[in-house]
């Protein structure tokens, strides 16, 4: 890439995300706009992979809701996401947690990571 | 009001508008552009002014160029255009044009050439729509029937088929200009443009809205 596209990524890039990797529990705090008002909607669960890199990267949040896996996409740099909370740090072996997807119960869940 | 300037595309990546949207942008190194002559209608029969872009060293320059330059009294320019405008009047030979003609929000069209695609078929190069892939079909990626029999007797001139694609100059229209800075000399455009990186482009201002 073009130093200068990267330096113009940089400004739109935030400094303030804290470290997480697959295999965390992330609370993320999200703005949504209803009928002219915002406010603030939580989506939490299991980070299950990070892709990209720069402004553009993403990460993939896995949680199950009345018993149907979601699975959401937020790009990591959005203004839309206010805040995003480290819940629990979980020991994860791979980059790529899709395999969870096959899983169900006790097999879904990660051992905590102690640091 | 100057109708456009010389640039070259630096890339693409995406930023954010405040409410979250991620939008596509080409940033394109635009300009500055020196004023090297005027085209008038008395002399030459359409008004224009011709820019150049771009370092060049001095050497790289034949004679009759470089005696161009001095006389404009500016560095060697790699790239020189002719730009069409309304009326020369407000210019002088020697100004400079910047990024700043340009506001965000506006619309441009950019001129480039298109990134060369060699001998494409005609799924590639016209978009048809191919055979099936398996299934014992014949029939993969080549264009269909030419036409009919006996008559008219020849294939119709413009039928689609294979051949060169790409490397021709493409002028994309009504680009939003996302982000100026004039500063450095920064252009950002909402989608994207033709050409490699590092290539040549003409922006100018578009003439609707």
């Amino acid at each position: 890439m073009d130093p200068i596209v990267r330096e113009i990524e940089k400004e739109f890039m935030k400094a303030d995300i804290p470290d997480f990797r697959p295999g965390d529990t992330v609370r993320v705090h999200l703005k949504v706009e209803e009928g002219g008002k915002e406010r603030i909607q939580v989506f939490e669960g299991t980070v299950i992979a990070r892709s990209g890199g720069g402004l553009r990267e993403t990460f993939t949040v896995r949680k199950i809701s009345g018993g149907v896996g979601v699975e959401r996409i937020f790009p990591l740099h959005s203004p839309a996401i206010e805040k995003i909370e480290v819940v629990k740090k979980g020991r994860a072996r791979r980059a790529k947690l899709y395999y969870l997807r096959e899983r169900v119960g006790k097999s879904a869940r990660l051992k905590e990571r102690r640091s | 009001m100057p109708l456009g300037l010389i640039g070259r595309k630096l890339g693409m990546t995406q930023i954010f508008r405040p409410n979250g949207e991620a939008i596509p942008v080409t940033v394109i190194e635009a300009g500055p552009c020196v004023v090297l002559a005027k085209r008038t209608v008395e002399k030459e029969g359409y008004n224009a002014l011709q820019v150049g872009f771009g370092h060049v060293k001095p050497y790289k320059v034949n004679k009759p160029l470089r005696g161009m330059f001095k006389k404009v009294g500016v560095e060697p320019k790699k790239y020189i255009k002719e730009f069409r405008v309304d009326s020369v009047d407000s210019f002088e030979i020697g100004q400079e044009i910047k990024v700043d003609i340009f506001k965000e929000g506006e619309r441009v069209d950019i001129t480039g050439i298109s990134k060369g695609k060699g001998f494409a078929g005609p799924m590639k190069r016209h978009g048809f729509s191919g055979g099936p892939a398996s299934h014992g079909s014949a029939f993969h990626r080549y264009g269909s029937s030419l036409g009919a029999h006996t008559e008219p007797g020849h294939v119709l001139k413009g039928k689609r088929m294979a051949g060169h694609m790409g490397n021709v100059r493409v002028t994309v229209k009504n680009l939003e200009v996302v982000k100026v800075y004039p500063d450095r000399n920064l252009l950002l455009v909402k989608g994207g443009i033709p050409g490699s990186r590092n290539s040549i482009v003409l922006i100018k201002k578009s003439k609707k809205g």
